[in-house]
């Protein structure tokens, strides 16, 4: 049984996540891994647009710049980077990765490619869409693709080819920091114990500054250092699957059981089952511990075998979001800026005959909060905004036209327009049996 | 002798999306206010003062070892990012709602 643990550092939590830290973490982390979760249902969706108009494009747009600043300080510090910046074209973002390689001057890197996660395919008239719980026949939107989430497999399986560099498509976020680990520590996959603890502390790395004081500051209650440097994290994984989550000295933000914990749960449902398609994972154990500064250990973590069925990713054409605002301050804002909105539904309905009634919300008085009830009731500065979905792009451009016009034609002292308009994507899930969906490995040397 | 106060001053939260569901993670920042947590904010608390949002079934799940809870809240996203046309599509606001409740403390 090994007995050295396993340094694993999250260089991005989310698509357009920042750089330096990346960099830094890559410099001085001393890491075994470095994972990139850069892959939102949306911005997949996006990739698969992308790729159609260009067959070249369709991978994270910050692949180029981020490996052009991390990939010779991972082979410096002999690290493995894994990423699913490959989105809806993993193959041309491989090929890239190698350019960028030979470029450098990086002779020897093995670059492998995961793909196998497109499951349009698999679907058929009666394929059951899970949230507007009808059959893909039913369903009035035009599919812009499908994608399966995949597991570990196929990583691991890069791994062991002694790939430097790991690009994927779909995959599970946590299984992006499983593989390495079952891989190191030669965790079988049906090691359902290790599969959850491995989840669990994937999970708990995957949206990067979430877990070291991004996303937590509220001045007054939760304080944070040096926010505006906050670190990205790192797990020290041991054998057993316990880790203790920390960051690099010299940078902003904490690592303390508050910050571990909300990130623990965040986009949980039932604790006891987290399904991935690697296991069925079981945090409602776990145990958070301060074991110095900027040092948490995670335990207690279980596993459960994992679902026959994989979770597919449908994504659609929806229309179009047309959203407008315009600024009313000083006395009196508050009934100006209403008015402006009856104006709105007025014209809308009686000069363009459109049939859907525009949200409206009066920001500084009541917006984000309006349908649960809150109202801020003596605002002076008031933004009028005024959103709706179409499937006709004129109606969008209506609404922004309109809005416009109360420049001239609404009441007193109103300014600041801005209008926007942009297409809408739609995603829903469906189930398919994981006998159907296997991983495939390309491997290119620089 | 119990006093009010909001419930932001004793707990931190975050909240997170999936589809139409979101869900709220609520922790007592000093164990002995779990407790206050299990009998306060409770599933039929949160749908009688937030029910014109929150319009789906409230679960609730108690992490003891935590202090903390997680409420899993159905329908409560006004149709999520593919329909909602809330500006927080994505609910990530929640976690603020929540603790602006008041609650008593002994």
């Amino acid at each position: 049984m090994k007995a050295e643990s396993f340094r694993i550092g999250t260089g991005a939590g989310f698509s357009a996540d920042r750089l330096d830290p990346a960099v830094d973490l890559a410099r001085r982390g001393d890491l075994d891994a470095i994972v990139f979760e850069c892959l939102g249902e949306r911005t997949l969706a996006s990739g698969l647009l992308e790729k159609r108009s260009d067959p070249a494009l369709g991978y994270n747009r910050l692949l180029e710049t981020r490996m052009r600043a991390v990939l010779p300080l991972c082979r410096a510090g002999n690290t493995c980077l894994i990423t699913n910046m490959g989105a809806a074209n993993p193959l041309a973002a491989g090929k890239a990765v190698v350019d960028i390689a030979r470029e450098l001057g990086l002779p020897g890197m093995r670059v492998a490619v995961v793909t196998g996660d497109d499951a349009t395919h698999l679907l058929g008239k009666d394929t059951h869409l899970i949230e507007p719980n009808c059959a893909l026949q039913d369903f009035e939107h035009r599919m812009i693709g499908a994608n399966a989430y995949l597991g570990t497999e196929g990583i691991v399986a890069a791994l062991k080819q002694k790939a430097n560099v790991v690009i994927t498509g779909r995959v599970a976020d946590p299984s992006l920091f499983l593989a390495p680990l079952q891989h190191f520590f030669q965790w079988e996959y049906d090691d359902w114990a290790r599969a959850g603890a491995g989840t669990m502390i994937g999970h708990v790395m995957e949206c990067a500054a979430q877990v070291t004081g991004g996303y937590f500051a509220d001045p007054g209650y939760k304080n944070v250092e040096d926010i505006a440097f906050v670190g990205f994290p790192i797990a020290e994984v041991q054998h057993n699957g316990t880790a203790v989550i920390t960051k690099l000295p010299g940078t902003g933000g904490c690592v303390d059981p508050r910050t571990v914990k909300e990130q623990l749960l965040y986009e949980i449902h039932d604790p006891a089952q987290y399904l991935t398609p690697d296991v069925t994972a079981d945090f409602s154990w776990a145990r958070v511990d301060s074991t110095g500064k900027d040092r948490v250990s995670i335990s207690g973590a279980r596993g459960r075998e994992r679902p026959q069925e994989l979770k597919v990713t449908v994504a659609f054409a929806g229309g179009f979001v047309g959203e407008a605002e315009i600024s009313y301050a000083g006395p009196g804002a508050q009934r100006r800026a209403s008015l402006a909105g009856e104006i709105i539904a007025e014209r809308l309905r009686q000069v363009h005959g459109v049939q859907t009634a525009p949200r409206l919300d009066l920001i500084g008085v009541s917006s984000v909060h309006g349908t649960a009830g809150q109202t801020m009731t003596d605002s002076e500065d008031v933004r009028l905004r005024c959103a709706m979905r179409t499937s006709a792009r004129e109606e969008a451009e209506t609404l922004l036209w309109e809005v416009e016009s109360l420049l001239c034609c609404g009441p007193a002292g109103g300014g600041g327009y801005r209008g926007y308009i942009r297409p809408s994507i739609l995603t829903y899930s469906t189930l398919v049996d994981r006998s159907r969906i296997s991983p495939i490995l390309d491997v290119f040397d620089v | 002798m119990t006093h009010r106060a909001t419930l932001r001053k004793i707990a931190h939260a975050r909240a997170g999306d999936k589809g139409n569901r979101s869900n709220v993670s609520v922790f007592a920042y000093d164990p002995k206010h779990y407790p206050v947590l299990v009998d306060q904010i409770t599933p039929e608390r949160l749908q009688q003062t937030f029910g014109a949002l929150f319009t789906g079934q409230i679960q609730r799940y108690l992490l003891p070892q935590l202090h903390g809870l997680n409420l899993v809240l159905d329908e409560a996203l006004e149709g999520g990012v593919n329909e909602s046309l809330n500006l927080d599509s994505h609910g990530k606001s929640w976690s603020f709602l929540i603790l602006g409740l008041e609650v008593d403390l002994p």
